[in-house]
């Protein structure tokens, strides 16, 4: 297919992901983020964050199960939403949440666990966005593929953070988790596979 | 409505501290006002539903506070019986009919049985009082309930010397209290205070706010309003009353007996064993507005810390 094809297509999908946001951002500007603002943009983004780390582990087995090559031309578009929505929400946590108080950070950071659960899948996500353009794919050749298998890490954390954050574990932690858990087994099965075919 | 002209969302709302009396009057009077103004413009069929206790006296206690905005208090409701979700339980907690109703008064008092709801109400005269919630969940907001003093109505049902605690039990009608149907807790939901808790001038029965009847989702016909607990404690749609010797076993004790504890009094210094309870999001204010710091008993202190005098806080939380 065309260069100019895949172009239009790639910019409709980038417009699309992007939908989430811009929701939000009319919902601010008319007074539609309910009676706790703050926490509907901190959530929703989360939520999109999440959302965004799950397709994007979907792409490989989903390529590979039903032979669709052509997902991976996503997979980087997809990897820097979950970046991008993470850091929205992270911003969110800092400025509205805490107000950009120290003292407040002091104080709520250490006594929640999810919090800090929640930070630390945020850091392991910034290499991984720093070092997703071609040249940087280059650059560290075969330690790219191990650097990026910290993604497994990450959507580990994440579905922790949301599963701890909750006061009763029901529905939509309980989602993710579960397709957190297949997303990753589908790895874990492959890697054994490959060394029990290597060893036998 | 005539409430809006009141407190306008975002812009009255936070820690604006009134002389009470001025503000009580300034509140009525706009309450008229609007009442008249209102009162014009719709057909007379109508009026009679329109603010059921617009004429509820200020009842003591209540906090010199601006209220939440209505729409914010009707619309984040934690109401588990019908979802976890604070905005769905609005339209899902319709289907709830909350007339006629009864309570079952039973355990460790002279008279028990079962009494109408509309009797209770005629034994007991409506007051308004202006209270803080504060959610388990550190958000809160200001709420003028309208309803009576939990004693007026213990009282009546005459509690012996055996009588410790009190507890409360909601409605469990899985057909359409959908929540049920699941088990995020263990139902009927239960909550309880020590008698003297109970007992207290504070503690308040409401069946109603903002000078009108609860709605549904907010806990209708009956709920308790406990304002120096977390929000959980003040149990929505009351069927049941029983005086017991034994402290009750409470729905979120049992979820999580080391983060829910039996008295669950406000206290920042006693941090949830996930996050902190030193702030508040306090609803209805900017989104600009740094968190409230919490009080100790949530600002009721000087009224109800006597309770708990020589207790360990952290060790009774």
């Amino acid at each position: 297919m065309s260069k100019n094809y895949w172009r239009l297509i790639k910019t409709s999908v980038f417009l699309f992901f992007l939908m989430p946001f811009v929701g939000l951002i009319f919902d601010a500007i008319y007074d539609q983020l309910g009676a706790n603002p703050i926490e509907t943009l901190h959530f929703t983004l989360g939520d999109w964050a999440l959302r965004f780390l799950c397709l994007g582990l979907a792409i490989t087995p989903v390529r590979k199960i039903f032979k669709q090559n052509w997902l991976s031309r996503f997979r980087r578009m997809i990897g820097l939403y979950a970046f991008f929505y993470a850091s929205m929400h992270f911003l969110v946590f800092i400025v509205l949440d805490l107000s950009l108080s120290w003292e407040a950070l002091l104080d709520e950071v250490p006594k929640s666990p999810y919090i800090l659960m929640g930070l630390l899948t945020y850091l392991l996500l910034i290499p991984l966005a720093m070092t997703s353009t071609n040249a940087m794919q280059k650059r560290l050749g075969k330690k790219w593929l191990s650097l990026h298998k910290l993604v497994y890490v990450a959507g580990t954390t994440a579905v922790i953070h949301y599963l701890w954050l909750v006061k009763t574990i029901d529905g939509e932690p309980i989602f993710y988790a579960s397709l957190m858990f297949i997303l990753l087994s589908y790895r874990l099965f492959n890697y054994f596979k490959a060394r029990w075919s290597l060893s036998a | 409505m005539s409430f809006k002209l009141l407190s306008t969302k975002k812009h009255h709302l936070s820690h604006e501290i009134t002389d009470k009396r001025v503000f009580e009057n300034r509140r009525k009077i706009i309450k008229a006002a609007a009442g008249t103004v209102i009162a014009s413009l719709i057909p007379a069929g109508v009026k009679a539903e329109i603010k059921k206790y617009a004429d509820v006296p200020v009842g003591p206690y209540s906090a010199s506070l601006a209220s939440t905005d209505y729409e914010d208090v009707k619309n984040y409701t934690n109401y588990y019986e019908f979802t976890t979700n604070k905005t769905d339980s609005t339209v899902l907690a319709r289907a709830l009919k909350t007339s006629p109703w009864s309570v079952t008064v039973a355990g460790e008092a002279e008279n028990t049985g079962v009494f109408n709801l509309e009797d209770i109400l005629k034994s007991n005269p409506l007051e308004e009082r202006v209270y803080r919630f504060r959610c388990v969940e550190a958000w809160s907001m200001v709420v003028p309930w309208i309803g009576f003093p939990l004693a007026n109505m213990l009282k009546r049902f005459k509690p012996t010397s055996k009588a410790k605690y009190v507890e409360f039990t909601t409605l469990y009608n899985p057909d359409i209290m959908i929540g049920q149907r699941g088990n995020v807790l263990e139902w009927p939901y239960v909550e309880g205070l020590r008698i003297d808790e109970a007992m207290h001038p504070l503690s308040f029965m409401a069946t109603g706010m903002y000078d009108d009847e609860l709605p549904a989702q907010n806990g209708a016909p009956l709920r308790l309003v406990v304002p120096w607990k977390y929000g959980f404690k003040s149990i929505k749609a009351i069927v049941k009353i029983r005086f017991t010797q034994t402290m009750p076993a409470t729905a979120w004790n049992k979820a999580g007996p080391d983060e829910y504890g039996f008295y669950s009094n406000v206290n920042p210094d006693v941090p949830h064993p996930r996050w902190s309870q030193s702030r508040e999001r306090v609803l209805g204010a900017s989104i600009f507005t740094p968190k409230r710091k919490t009080e100790i008993f949530n600002g009721y202190g000087a009224e109800v810390a006597s309770l708990y005098a020589g207790m360990d806080l952290k060790k009774y939380f």
